[in-house]
């Protein structure tokens, strides 16, 4: 029997042992493809020397061009041209990378955030004022890219991405042409209706429709959008981020909004989903690039955003994200389908209702925050609720305790 | 007939629960441009090239084993030990160890680790050293694997009978030789289902993680950051060479043990005091 | 033994009140001050308004403990029985589908489960009529058994292996017949078992997050979400976070208080897992 559970045990140590080993063939493997320079760099160019100086990036997951399917690994080839390793990591939300820069929990020296989390961390001085005379590509940014609302300036971030929030709606079971956000509050899709599962995206919508700027500070306008989001709960199927691919390829779900870069595969792909941008107006959004004021290698992160603004890089990234370019000159070195599609570059006519989010000011967030539990939720609850269960299962917990006194004094009398 | 019913029982919990995993490994094949986890397209093993080309899932990959496999080992040692001392305690004393040990089962993850993260986060500040990372790392998994250990191995010394220990001791082996002789076979299952179990929870755990871990990546966060875009099947891929390697190894070991038992063995059992 | 084994536990009592007691000082610093640190009573008196959120959970939570009990209760029972070296082997496999990553196996559940779904193109091939499952309550239930059901199994088996085989026969004796001696033998033996099971199931059940999310559609709110949505929020705001946390555990731990009466045994000191 003994023998069992050492087997056993050497079971789960072998295990462990495997994997960790597997894994490192197969990183070796890697390693040979993409050559790290230590001196051995590929062979048309010679390597720079390793500096070592390590810089900390955090991107959104799938963000950047990473040496898979036939791409580049931008990464890799930085280290390369300039010997500062990088090591990359990623996360999934704004909120998320917000929680952990201001619990101090980590040192970044480049991050890219999305425009109203770059418009908080300005606000409240967690970012660095960038140098650009170590970031000459900046000239490749597009004109309407500059001195934008969240960052007044341009004084601390750099654009990375952009995009617009569009409607997608699948005519097998769509017969009109959608052109308005009133579209997802249509009886006749109800059920088949899918909404973002964060706050900002959706109270926009509701915004939009009501002829709201999606940034205002009064209390009164974010009640009326509540009020419109809570009516048009019982006919949303599900609150989705990422999922609404797989719902709408599987015509689980019909209408939905989402990311236009995203999405364009799916239109791509599908004879049946179209994207458009309807006519009240949408949201416009910017990835961007900024430094940490926390940053101890601020010149070789400004080396980083200079090189991720190198056309052909910016280029070949784009062609993997599938989103669209703040550069022009970048155009050159991607996809041609992809660049004339106006899915990725919508015309100005689109671009004059769309409107960015900037950050709000803490009490509105604390109420969008609480407005938006309360349309999950199905509205508010009563406090006197929670003291009873409280006290009832307290009452219970006591009611067992002095049965057992008792029944132990009888059993002993 | 109550033998069938019990093969069909089991059957179908059983399918319950690899329905999903099927599923999983099935779509790991799917050749679909659009990455779907819904509609078939044809099989390919394109997601499975992807997957050997990425270095940073890899790298991801190696530093959760290497977190799961040393959290779950130190605690492991630290809970049995945890265990023994406990075990040996008045009632009080116990009743609070007890308590305590269950708070990090109790909370919800996402405050363990907001806490934890501002408890290492002062530590360095006060300390020096360098920011968050592996070592942040590790003292969250031991932490959380802690309470499954002890009360894995607890019950397991309550069920011992405490003269055994004395009894080596009386027939001349030292207090060591007779821990290791004695105490731990009988505790042996205990120890290894804790391990087990602190194994799984490690490997799979996100919310902690991303909180305490710097500028580390591990698995469970890689995948997490996906979902903004899309979920890659190329993960799909990665957990079906996992269950792969797992499925091979149990029928390599259950086949060694079907070459060394050929007589059958009643499930053990103490004779209670 | 005794005397020198208590100190055994003496780097774990050090680890403890470092790791364990000091956050959960910080939990409480964090719900009883607001944003500038003076003390203040408005985070825990807000989290009344979410009061139908903790009905919910710990409804839910309820409801998916005793299908996990009810579920794998035989299990456990059944690989007990089983000879010493299969069991070893049932125990992997059970546990097995709990190292594949959390968010796939939601995912996968979703692909089985939706309207156009594996589950329903079967019952549709079939000619039978299509069942809505996902985005209800019932596959937030479903998600949370199929999540925890080993931790409920893990337990009950170890426990129901070391059900003593002499009481057994004893009762047989006596002139019990089999169902007599599956009610009043083994299952009051096993109670510790299942109050480790339970504690195991319910606890992490009521807190969970990510299950109502993705296979309730995201519209019933649990208190997981709620939490996560204070730290992950348009405002990040720990106080409220800490305070909706600290009373959820005093309900989990009141509920805790009530289970453990149930066990009679020496296990009055504290949960017993295996």
């Amino acid at each position: 029997m003994k023998k069992e559970h050492f087997i056993r045990f050497n079971l789960c140590m072998i295990l462990c042992m495997a994997f960790c080993l597997a894994s490192v063939p197969a990183q070796a493997v890697l390693a040979g493809e993409n050559s790290v320079p230590e001196g051995t760099g590929r062979t048309d160019e010679t390597a720079v020397p390793d500096r070592g100086v390590t810089i900390n990036v955090y991107n959104w997951g799938e963000y950047i061009a990473n040496g898979t399917d036939g791409s580049p690994d931008v990464n890799e080839e930085f280290t390369r041209r300039t010997g500062i390793r990088v090591n990359y990591t990623t996360f999934d939300s704004n909120e998320a990378l917000y929680s952990k820069l201001v619990g101090g929990g980590a040192d970044y020296d480049v991050i890219i955030p999305s425009d109203y989390m770059v418009s908080k961390l300005i606000d409240e001085k967690m970012l660095a004022q960038l140098d650009f005379s170590n970031i000459p590509n900046y000239r490749y940014i597009d004109e309407r890219f500059r001195d934008p609302d969240y960052d007044p300036g341009s004084r601390y971030s750099v654009p990375y991405t952009w995009g617009v929030v569009g409607l997608f709606y699948n005519t097998d079971y769509i017969e009109e042409e959608i052109t308005s956000w009133s579209a997802l509050w249509d009886d006749r899709y109800a059920g088949k209706i899918l909404m973002f599962d964060n706050p900002r995206d959706s109270f926009a919508i509701a915004q939009f429709m009501l002829g709201q700027s999606v940034n205002t500070t009064d209390e009164n306008d974010w009640a009326e959008a509540a009020a419109l989001l809570k009516q048009q709960k019982p006919l949303v199927q599900a609150y989705v981020m990422d999922r609404i691919f797989d719902k709408m390829e599987s015509s689980e779900a019909w209408i939905a909004p989402y990311y236009s870069g995203d999405a364009a595969i799916l239109v791509e792909n599908s004879d049946s989903i179209r994207f458009v941008v309807p006519e009240e107006g949408t949201n416009y959004f910017v990835d961007a690039m900024c430094i940490p004021v926390t940053s101890s290698h601020k010149a070789e992160a400004e080396a980083y955003i200079n090189f991720l603004c190198d056309p052909e890089i910016a280029g070949a990234n784009m062609n993997y994200v599938g989103y669209s370019t703040p550069e022009s000159a970048a155009k050159a070195y991607m996809d041609e389908e992809m660049v004339e599609s106006p899915v990725y570059y919508p015309d100005d006519e689109i671009l004059e209702r769309t409107e960015v989010f900037v950050n709000l000011p803490e009490n509105t967030s604390k109420l969008v925050d609480q407005l938006w539990a309360e349309v999950k939720m199905g509205g508010p609850g009563e406090s006197m609720v929670l003291v009873a269960i409280i006290l009832g299962f307290l009452g219970v917990y006591i009611a067992i305790l002095i049965y057992k006194r008792q029944k132990r004094k009888r059993e002993l009398a | 007939m109550k033998k069938a019913g019990a093969r069909i029982y089991t059957f179908l919990i059983f399918l319950f629960l690899y329905a999903p995993i099927l599923v999983l490994i099935v779509f790991s094949f799917n050749d679909s441009e659009t990455a779907s986890r819904t509609v078939w397209g044809g099989f390919s093993l394109r997601w499975y090239r992807k997957l050997f080309e990425d270095r940073l899932i890899l790298e991801a990959l190696c530093n959760t084993l290497l977190i799961a496999v040393v959290s779950a080992a130190a605690s492991t040692v630290l809970g049995t030990m945890a265990a023994i001392g406990i075990n040996s305690m008045k009632r009080l004393p116990r009743r609070i160890m007890m308590n305590i040990t269950n708070f990090p089962m109790v909370n919800p993850e996402i405050v363990t680790g907001v806490s934890l993260m501002l408890l290492f986060v002062s530590a360095v500040r006060l300390f020096g050293g360098r920011s968050l990372g592996m070592g942040s790392l590790f003292a969250a998994h031991i932490t959380f694997c802690l309470p499954y250990v002890i009360l894995s191995v607890l019950p397991k010394l309550r069920q011992m009978d405490p003269n055994l220990y004395e009894a080596a001791q009386d027939l001349g082996c030292p207090p060591g030789k007779a821990f290791f002789k004695v105490v731990l076979p009988e505790i042996m299952p205990g120890i290894v289902t804790g391990l087990i179990m602190a194994f799984t929870l490690s490997i799979d755990d996100f919310v902690i993680s991303y909180f305490t871990s710097g500028t580390t990546q591990t698995l469970p966060i890689y995948i997490y950051s996906m979902t903004r875009k899309r979920i890659s099947p190329e993960i799909n891929a990665l957990s079906t060479v996992m269950f792969a390697v797992v499925m091979i190894l149990l029928i390599i070991i259950n086949a060694r043990n079907a070459k060394e038992r050929k007589t059958e063995k009643l499930p053990e059992y103490h004779e209670s005091m | 033994m005794k005397s020198d084994s208590k100190f055994l536990s003496a780097p774990y009592t050090v680890w403890m009140t470092v790791f364990i007691v000091l956050p959960m000082l910080l939990v409480g610093y964090f719900a009883f001050t607001d944003k500038s640190g003076s003390f203040t009573l408005e985070n825990i008196l807000s989290v009344g308004q979410y009061s139908n959120v903790f009905l919910r959970s710990i409804w839910l939570g309820a409801v998916a403990t005793v299908v996990s009990l009810g579920l794998g209760y035989p299990l456990a029972y059944i690989i007990a029985k089983m000879n010493a070296r299969r069991q070893n082997v049932m125990v992997m496999l059970v546990m097995l589908p709990m190292w594949m990553n959390f968010l796939l196996r939601t995912y996968a559940w979703m692909t089985l489960l939706e309207d156009n779904g594996l589950i329903n193109s079967f019952l549709g091939a079939l000619g039978l009529p299509r069942i809505h499952m996902i985005n209800t309550a019932g596959a937030v239930v479903l998600g949370m058994v199929y999540n925890y059901i080993p931790y409920m199994v893990l337990p009950l088996y170890s426990v129901l292996t070391k059900i003593d085989k002499s009481v057994i026969e004893a009762a047989q004796d006596l002139g019990a017949n089999s169902r007599e001696v599956f009610l009043k033998v083994v299952v009051p033996m096993s109670m510790p078992g299942v109050i480790s099971g339970v504690t195991m199931v319910f606890v992490p059940a009521v807190s969970t997050f990510i299950i109502s999310k993705m296979l309730g559609g995201g519209g019933n709110l649990l208190i997981g979400d709620l939490i996560d949505m204070q730290f992950l929020g348009s405002a990040y705001n720990p106080n409220l976070g800490s305070a909706v946390s600290l009373v959820l555990m005093v309900i989990i731990l009141i509920c805790m208080g009530i289970m453990n009466q149930f066990d009679d045994g020496e296990a009055a000191g504290g949960g017993m897992l295996l």
